[in-house]
């Protein structure tokens, strides 16, 4: 599934990301902030209002914030762990 | 440790060591407890970036010198602040010496991520000592670390620290030491490595990480209950946005309703010192001077001490309590309707203070349009040189009631000066990033730190740092402009029982005649126009160029000289000249400061010169509406 659309408060797998749609700059940070393939994310908030932008994710022991725009461009599965 | 260190030659240079680390690694925290507030802040050479220069004592006793560098993820920069701290370290940066060591500082509670980092200076062969910081967060947090596993993993030296409790420092200085005595020469030298890796060596030392991290965690239980709670409720998508203004509503009354009595303090030592100058010198040019110049203006301005204070007091708590980067959060979105992003948020957060670190913290933005847009904007936030404008004015014209629970009119009024300025910079930011500065939506992509309670310590340093600067300004640019405006207001004098003032008859006068045509349209007076002339150098000298024409004005008038500045505006000016005064300084550039460091951060005269041209249009037709409408309205 994509992670703009994905459930809250469910472990997942980052399968594959679309760098391509990613601007480069934007995608060294991503990767920086631990966002890669085979990552374990779990969505945890969504932005305010009726916008539900950005998503907050949880990334290791980490919180990062990204649009979900780029959420869109990440691949992921459920997991258990 | 320390003991073990062979006592080195005196003639040695003070090494250079700089603490390097993710950002949210508690770099700052170290650095001030290491260095206490024996601190350099300055700039490097050619480019904006906060240098902080501190100095301390090692574990054999010498002295050394420590940078504090501006947090980055890797040595690949993604930002100008990234790209200092990576100069800085390969021994590339202009005017600054390599370092001699390096102190890693790593969050303990985020080890898989900033261990990668790690592993990329380690890399670099530089002498190298591993801080495991907030490792009491940490095990808060149910991680259990093994700090021998990490250092044999990583090969150097690792020491457990708390920087706020100031924990773990005696050993990370002793460490530091006796690798700076070690053996240099089967070190690997920087030269003209350059640190930077490509996708596969990222992703490689990325893995890399993440085992030696899980290697290091002994135990660990589920990640952060506090900050997940807190964040349940501060990024709630209604909840937050509610609690967010209110913040900002709250933070707006304090500072008015806190600083009443230290204001009144301030005044009243100024008065005295003024009896003082009365009672020990004749009157003459030099008794005018120093309480019509010096005192009138200078002392305006540093009454407004404690509300900037007070704003700065708010602003490092939300910094350093982690809740500024979900305000960012919560806001990205409504920045986003205007071309902006979250990123923008905490720069102009930041300019409500001041928009000269406002400005400078737009280095942090990765999209070049979107930071362009961002310090073109930040002069509208409503800085803290407007205080005194702004105080003085609603002081003399609004009256201090209470409209409900809490609620002052007068803070309701400062509060809608605010909003306008915000509501202003939106439009500005709407129009300029669709008509000027044209180009793709930017990103907003942010690690968001955990909770935690500001340290006392580090934000009275930070008050003080602030104080100061502020003191500073206060004796040299408004001194000194104050004391020019004195003498072009004072000479030549009035003829005796001249029906002309002291202030219309002078040079001042007549400067300000010539500009008064441009200003009388939107109901500015000629002392107006005189004031405006000196305050573009900084916005706060409008209040001393006030008191400072009124004084000369009012000379030997015994009762007007006692009354506030506040009283004598009362009875000289409309409401509608005084809600014109307020509407144009929402908008008008006048901080010389703020224009200097626009054009060093933007690289020329271009950027500068076109926000000075809108900010002036803008702030010109602000107050014509605002005086026309509220002449309409009788208030003229």
């Amino acid at each position: 599934m994509q992670l703009d659309i994905a459930p809250l408060r469910h472990l997942l797998r980052v399968e594959s990301i679309d760098w391509s749609a990613i601007p480069d700059g934007e995608a060294q940070r991503l990767r920086s902030l631990g966002v890669d393939e085979g990552a374990v994310i779990e969505p945890l908030h969504r932005g305010i209002l009726f916008f539900r932008d950005p998503l907050a994710i949880r990334v290791g022991r980490m919180t990062v914030a990204l649009r979900l725009k780029v959420a869109a461009a990440i691949r992921c599965s459920a997991t258990e762990q | 440790m320390n003991a073990a260190a062979p006592p080195l030659p005196t003639s040695l240079p003070t090494p250079l060591i700089v603490l390097v680390g993710n950002p949210n690694a508690g770099k700052s925290a170290l650095f001030n407890a290491l260095t206490g507030a024996r601190q350099k802040i300055g700039n490097y050479p050619g480019v904006t970036v906060e240098r902080k220069l501190g100095r301390m004592m090692l574990g054999d006793g010498r002295p050394a010198e420590l940078i504090d560098l501006p947090g980055a993820y890797s040595l690949n920069p993604g930002s100008l602040d990234e790209a200092v701290t990576r100069d800085v370290i390969l021994g590339r940066q202009a005017g600054q010496r390599r370092p001699d060591a390096i102190i890693i500082v790593v969050d303990a509670g985020n080890l898989d991520n900033h261990l990668r980092f790690a592993l990329q200076l380690i890399g670099l062969g530089l002498p190298v000592v591993v801080a495991l910081n907030m490792i009491d967060l940490a095990e808060r947090d149910g991680l259990e670390l093994d700090p021998q596993r990490l250092a044999a993993e990583l090969g150097v030296p690792v020491v457990p620290t708390v920087a706020v409790r100031k924990r773990g420092l005696d050993p990370l200085l002793g460490e530091l030491a006796a690798t700076l005595s070690g053996p240099m020469s089967d070190k690997p030298v920087v030269g003209d490595q350059t640190g930077a890796l490509d996708d596969g060596e990222f992703r490689a030392l990325s893995v890399r990480a993440r085992d030696i991290a899980k290697m290091a965690i002994l135990r660990e239980t589920p990640t952060r209950q506090w900050t997940r709670l807190l964040d349940g409720i501060l990024l709630h998508p209604l909840a937050g946005v509610v609690i967010l203004l209110m913040l900002l509503f709250v933070m707006f009354q304090a500072v008015f309703a806190w600083s009443q009595a230290p204001m009144d303090w301030i005044e009243a030592g100024f008065a005295l010192v003024a009896d003082q100058v009365i009672a020990v010198t004749p009157d003459g040019w030099l008794r005018s001077l120093i309480n019509d110049g010096v005192i009138a203006g200078v002392g305006a301005v540093v009454a407004f001490l404690p509300q900037i204070l007070i704003l700065f007091l708010f602003i490092l708590l939300l910094e350093a309590s982690g809740y500024m980067t979900r305000a960012a959060f919560v806001m990205d979105r409504m920045m986003m309707g205007v071309g902006l992003s979250g990123h923008s948020f905490i720069p102009l957060l930041s300019s409500f203070a001041c928009a000269i670190p406002g400005i400078m913290a737009t280095r942090t933005i990765m999209d070049q349009k979107d930071r362009l847009t961002t310090i073109l904007i930040a002069p509208l936030m409503t800085c803290s040189a407007r205080l005194p404008v702004y105080t003085v004015i609603i002081g003399a014209f609004i009256p201090a009631r209470s409209i409900g629970p809490g609620i002052g009119l007068q803070g309701l009024v400062l509060f809608g000066l605010y909003i306008a300025g915000i509501f202003g910079a939106m439009a500005a930011a709407l129009v300029i990033r669709r008509r000027v500065v044209k180009g793709a939506q930017g990103s907003f992509l942010i690690e968001m730190p955990r909770y935690q309670w500001p340290r006392l310590r580090d934000i009275a340093l930070g008050l003080w740092q602030r104080a100061w600067l502020f003191l500073r300004r206060a004796g040299t640019i408004i001194f000194i402009s104050t004391i020019i405006l004195w003498a072009l207001l004072s000479f030549p004098k009035a003829p005796e029982n001249s029906a002309t003032g002291q202030a219309e008859y002078s040079l001042a006068g007549r400067i300000a005649a010539a500009v008064e045509p441009i200003v009388r349209p939107i109901g500015f007076t000629k002392e107006i126009a005189l004031a405006l002339i000196p305050a573009m150098a900084a916005r706060e000298v409008a209040v001393s160029a006030l008191a400072t024409t009124y004084a000369i004005d009012d000379k030997g008038d015994e009762a007007a000289t006692a009354r506030s500045l506040g009283q004598r505006l009362a009875g000289k000016w409309s409401l509608a000249t005084a809600l014109a005064f307020l509407a144009w300084f929402v908008f008008a550039p006048q901080c010389i400061s703020t224009i200097a460091v626009t054009r060093r951060e933007t690289n020329g005269w271009k950027w500068p010169a076109f926000m000075v041209g809108y900010l002036f249009a803008m702030a010109y037709v602000a107050a014509a509406i605002t005086y026309w409408t509220a002449v309409a309205f009788g208030l003229g």
